[in-house]
C-alpha cells in the first residue's frame, strides 16, 4: 500500500509539465480555441511522436512503452493545469482502454500500434441523450447479411469531427437496459459516418454530433464478445471518469494557484488582499478541496490500471465504480469551487475575457456535466450502498 | 503508487482479527463499539482492564520502536491493526493519550532514564495520561499560558500553581503533561516548559464541568503548588513550545485510518436505518447518504497520500488538510444520522438524559471542529504553511 509517486513517475510529471511551460501558454490555449479543429495540432503532434504520451500506458508487444494508467493519469493533471486542447484525452482515457480491455485480437494488431506511434487519435461515440448510463445507448445495430447496419446519432463526442478511430456504441432493436449493447471500432471515414462539430461554451474541448446512416459493419469491427458490451463500455466510461477526475484536479490547482499569485500581488486597504482572513480562509477551503480531489483521483487511477493489467489485482474490478464515482463527484465540485472562487477574489480582472479564470470556469462547467453530474455519481453510489443492484 | 496489501500483511491482518475475536468477548462484550468520542466517560474501569489485556497481548505501543519496547510494526502493519481494532467494535481507547502522544514525545525528547521511568506504565496499561494545555485564557491563543512552574530549592521539586480547563478524562488520569511558564515575566511561546505532573497529590483538584451532552468527559484542574520531580521537565526549560507542537503533529499518525474505520461502523449504522424507515428512498437523503460515503473514501486516501512515500516526520502541506477535513465531515455524518431519523431522532435512550448513540454522535460532532485547533485555526494554518499566505496579527 503507497499512494505515493515513484521516481519514474515524478520524472514524467516533472518533464510533462517542462514541456507543456514551453508550449501551452494562454496565448497558445487561445489560439487553438479559436482554431477551426478547436485542437493544437502542433503541440499534439509533439506529444504523440515525439513524447510518445499515447504510447505510455500501451503493453510493448504493440510499440508502446508498457507503462499504465497511473501514468496515463498524471500527464492528464498536467494537461488540465493548461487547458491545452488535444485529442489526448479521448484517445488515452477512452479510445486505448476500450482496445485493451477488448478480446479481438485482430482489432487490437490493427489500432494499438498506430495509436502507440502516435499517427492517429480516437474517441467514443455512446450517448444519443444527454444520459450517460446505458439507457443513452440509442443508436441501433440491425442484423443484415455479413454483419449489423448502423443507424442513429451521437451526441457530445469529444473531438469527434477530428479523431481517426471511433469507438462506437449501438444495441439491437428491441433491447432495452444493459441487455443487447455492442462495441465495434471503426474508422472515422467508414461510409455512412458524419461529423458535425457543435460550437462548444467551454471553447478549450469541442463536441461533435456524429450520424451513422446505413453504416455496415460485421464481426471483425466488434469489441465485446456477446452479451458483455455494457459490461465493457461500462468499464471504459468509469476509465474516463478517473481519467477526466485528474484533469480536474490539474485544473483546480491551477487555478487556485493563479489566485493566490494575483491576490498576493493586489492591495487594498493599504495591505495585500490576501492577508485578510476571509479570503485565507476561503482559499484554506479550496486547498482542501483540491487534495481531496487529486487523493480520489490518484486511487482511482491505481484502481483502474490494475483493471487494465492482466496480472493486476481482481479485487480492484469490484472498486472500479465507487472509485470512478468518488473521483468524479469530489473532483468536479473541487473544480467548480476552486474556477468560480478565482473569478470572485480577482475582482473585476476576473470577469475580463483577457484574465485566465474564466477559461477554467468554463471548462470546469463543462468537465463537470461531462460523463455524468456528482448528483448523476452520486445516485450510482447509492444504489451500491444500499445494495439494490448486485 | 499501488493500492494492494502484501501477503504477509494481510496474514498479519488475520492474525489481529483473531486476537481481537478471541479477546474481546466475555466481560468485555459490553465495551464492544462504545467508548468512543461522545462515549467517552463509559464503563472506565472495565475500559483500563481492557487496555491490559491489549497490553498482555503486547498491542499497545505496538508501533513504537523495539528499542523503546514496542514491536517496530511497519505503517502498513500499524493501519491494518487499527483498521481492525475498528472492526471488531474495539472501544474508544483509555490510553490513546499515553501511547499516541507521551511515547512518542518521550521517545522523541525525552531523555533514556525519562524514557526508562514513564514508557513501560505506559505499555503495561498502568498509567493513563491526560494533555494539560487550555487554560480560561489560552485556548486557540495557547501560547497565553499563565499557569507557573518554578524549581523549589529546599525540596528540588518543581511547584505548579495555576489552572487547567477542559482536560479531558482528566479524573481518570494518573499523569498529566502540563505546558507551564517557567521563565517569570516571559510571554507567548518563550519561556514554557513541559512537565510532566503526577495527579495523586492533594494540590491538585479536579473539578469536572458538564458538558452539552449532559455527561463530564472534561474537566477543570486546578493546581496550587503541585509538585512534581526535578527531572520530570521534558528537555530543557523553555522548551516547552517546541515539544508541544511536536507532540500535536503526532495526533496526525496511523491511528487516523482507525479513526475512519469507526466512522464507517456509524455511518453503517444510518445507513441501515434509512434502509429500514424509508429514508433510502428519499432522492435527497440518498444524495446526502452517497456523499457522506464517497466523502470517508476520499479522507482515507487522503491518509493513505499522507502515510506514504517519505516518513522523515516533517509536516507535508497536503497533512495540513486533514483535520479540517475529518473534522467537517464528521459534523456533517451526526447532523445527517439525526435527519435520517427524523422525529425518531428526538427520544432519548432513557430518563433523565441517557443518549443514544447517535444522539451523542451528533452532539459531540460539534467539538470535533473546536478541539485540537478549532476549524479557524486549522484554516490560518494551511493558508499560512501551505499556501504561504501572510500570517494573522499576533
Ligand atoms: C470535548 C473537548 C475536549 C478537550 N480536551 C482537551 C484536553 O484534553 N486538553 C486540553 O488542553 N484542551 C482540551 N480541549 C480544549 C480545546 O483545545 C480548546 O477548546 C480549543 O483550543 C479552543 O479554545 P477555546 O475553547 O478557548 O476557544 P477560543 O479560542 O476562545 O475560540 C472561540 C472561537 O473563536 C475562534 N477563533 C479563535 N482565534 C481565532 C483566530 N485567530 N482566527 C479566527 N477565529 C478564531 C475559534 O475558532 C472559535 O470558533 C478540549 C475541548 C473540547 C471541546
Amino acid at each position: 500500500m503507497e499512494l505515493a509517486l515513484t521516481e519514474e513517475q515524478r520524472m514524467i510529471q516533472e518533464s510533462a509539465e517542462r514541456f507543456l511551460a514551453q508550449v501551452a501558454s494562454s496565448g497558445a490555449v487561445r489560439t487553438a480555441m479559436a482554431a477551426e479543429s478547436g485542437l493544437d495540432h502542433t503541440a499534439w503532434a509533439r506529444i504523440a511522436r515525439e513524447l510518445y504520451w499515447p504510447a505510455l500506458a500501451i503493453p510493448e508487444e504493440y510499440g508502446g512503452l508498457g507503462l499504465g494508467f497511473v501514468e496515463v493519469c498524471l500527464l492528464q493533471e498536467q494537461l488540465g493545469r493548461c487547458l491545452l486542447p488535444t485529442p489526448f484525452f479521448a484517445t488515452c482515457c477512452m479510445g486505448i482502454p476500450a482496445l485493451l480491455l477488448s478480446r479481438n485480437q485482430g482489432l487490437k494488431n490493427l489500432w494499438l500500434p498506430r495509436l502507440a506511434a502516435g499517427e492517429i487519435s480516437a474517441s467514443l461515440a455512446w450517448t444519443s441523450a444527454p444520459r450517460w448510463d446505458d439507457s443513452g445507448v440509442q443508436v441501433y445495430a440491425q442484423s443484415c447479411a455479413g454483419g449489423y447496419r448502423l443507424n442513429g446519432q451521437y451526441l457530445y463526442v469529444i473531438d469527434g469531427a477530428e479523431c481517426d478511430l471511433l469507438i462506437i456504441a449501438a444495441r439491437t432493436p428491441g433491447s432495452i437496459g444493459e441487455a443487447g449493447i455492442r462495441l465495434f471500432a471503426v474508422s472515422a471515414l467508414t461510409p455512412g459516418i458524419s461529423r458535425q462539430q457543435q460550437p462548444t461554451l467551454d471553447q478549450t474541448r469541442r463536441f461533435s454530433t456524429i450520424t451513422l446512416n446505413d453504416v455496415v459493419l460485421n464481426d471483425e469491427h466488434l469489441l465485446s464478445e456477446p452479451g458483455l458490451g455494457w459490461p465493457l463500455l461500462r468499464d471504459v466510461l468509469h476509465m474516463a471518469c478517473i481519467g477526466l477526475a485528474a484533469e480536474q484536479t490539474g485544473g483546480a490547482q491551477k487555478v487556485l494557484d493563479l489566485t493566490l499569485t494575483y491576490i498576493g500581488g493586489r492591495e487594498q486597504f493599504g495591505r495585500s488582499i490576501a492577508s485578510f482572513q476571509a479570503v485565507k480562509h476561503r482559499c484554506a477551503d479550496l486547498m482542501l478541496a483540491v487534495e481531496c480531489a487529486r487523493s480520489a483521483s490518484y486511487y482511482g487511477a491505481c484502481i483502474a490500471d490494475q483493471c487494465l493489467n492482466i496480472d493486476g489485482d481482481p479485487s480492484a474490478q469490484l472498486q472500479l465504480a465507487e472509485a470512478a464515482a468518488t473521483a468524479k463527484i469530489h473532483a468536479s465540485e473541487g473544480f467548480f469551487n476552486c474556477a468560480a472562487e478565482s473569478i470572485q477574489l480577482h475582482g473585476g480582472v476576473g470577469f475580463t475575457w483577457e484574465y485566465d479564470p474564466h477559461l477554467y470556469f468554463k471548462r470546469a462547467r463543462a468537465s463537470e456535466q461531462l460523463l455524468g453530474t456528482p448528483a448523476f455519481h452520486r445516485e450510482q453510489l447509492a444504489r451500491h450502498i444500499f445494495g439494490e443492484r448486485p | 503508487m499501488n493500492i494492494g496489501f502484501s501477503a504477509a500483511d494481510e496474514h498479519f491482518r488475520q492474525q489481529v482479527a483473531q486476537w481481537m475475536q478471541e479477546h474481546l468477548s466475555g466481560q468485555y462484550n459490553e465495551l464492544r463499539f462504545r467508548g468512543g468520542p461522545g462515549d467517552e466517560d463509559f464503563a472506565p474501569g472495565l475500559r483500563k482492564q481492557w487496555e491490559r489485556e491489549l497490553a498482555a497481548g503486547r498491542w499497545v505501543g505496538a508501533g513504537w520502536a523495539i528499542e523503546h519496547g514496542g514491536r517496530g510494526l511497519s505503517i502498513n502493519q500499524q493501519v491494518i491493526f487499527y483498521e481492525e481494532y475498528a472492526r471488531a467494535g474495539g472501544p474508544g481507547r483509555m490510553g490513546h493519550i499515553g501511547e499516541g502522544l507521551v511515547g512518542p514525545t518521550l521517545a522523541a525528547f525525552g531523555t533514556p532514564g525519562q524514557q526508562q521511568r514513564f514508557l513501560p506504565a505506559i505499555l503495561s496499561g498502568q498509567h493513563f495520561w491526560c494533555q494539560g494545555y487550555s487554560e480560561p485564557g489560552a485556548g486557540s491563543d495557547l501560547a497565553n499560558i499563565k499557569t507557573r512552574a518554578s524549581l523549589d530549592s529546599e525540596s528540588g521539586q518543581w511547584l505548579i500553581s495555576g489552572q487547567k480547563i477542559w482536560t479531558s478524562l482528566a479524573h481518570e488520569s494518573d499523569w498529566c503533561f502540563v505546558l507551564a511558564r517557567t521563565e517569570p515575566g516571559s510571554v507567548g511561546h518563550r519561556g514554557l516548559s513541559f512537565l510532566l505532573v503526577p495527579m495523586a497529590q492533594a494540590q491538585i483538584r479536579v473539578q469536572p464541568i458538564r458538558q452539552l451532552t449532559g455527561t463530564s468527559e472534561f474537566n477543570e484542574v486546578f493546581f496550587d503548588q503541585a509538585r512534581t520531580a526535578a527531572d520530570n521537565l521534558i528537555g530543557q526549560p523553555g522548551d516547552g513550545w517546541k515539544i508541544a507542537m511536536a507532540l500535536l503533529g503526532f495526533e496526525r499518525g496511523v491511528s487516523t485510518l482507525g479513526q475512519q474505520m469507526q466512522f464507517q461502523n456509524e455511518l453503517d449504522e444510518v445507513v441501515r436505518i434509512a434502509k429500514a424507515n424509508g429514508a433510502a428512498q428519499d432522492p435527497i437523503m440518498r444524495q446526502r447518504i452517497a456523499q457522506a460515503w464517497s466523502g470517508l473514501r476520499v479522507l482515507r486516501y487522503n491518509s493513505l497520500r499522507m502515510l506514504s512515500g517519505v516518513q522523515d516526520g516533517s509536516l507535508r502541506p497536503e497533512a495540513t488538510i486533514y483535520k479540517l477535513a475529518w473534522s467537517t465531515w464528521h459534523l456533517e455524518l451526526g447532523k445527517l444520522a439525526m435527519d435520517v431519523l427524523g422525529p425518531e431522532a428526538e427520544l432519548l435512550a432513557a430518563a433523565p438524559y441517557e443518549l443514544t448513540r447517535l444522539q451523542a454522535l451528533f452532539l459531540f460532532t460539534r467539538a470535533d471542529t473546536i478541539y485540537g485547533g478549532s476549524n479557524e485555526i486549522q484554516r490560518n494554518i494551511i493558508a499560512e504553511r501551505a499556501l504561504g499566505m501572510p500570517r494573522e496579527a499576533r
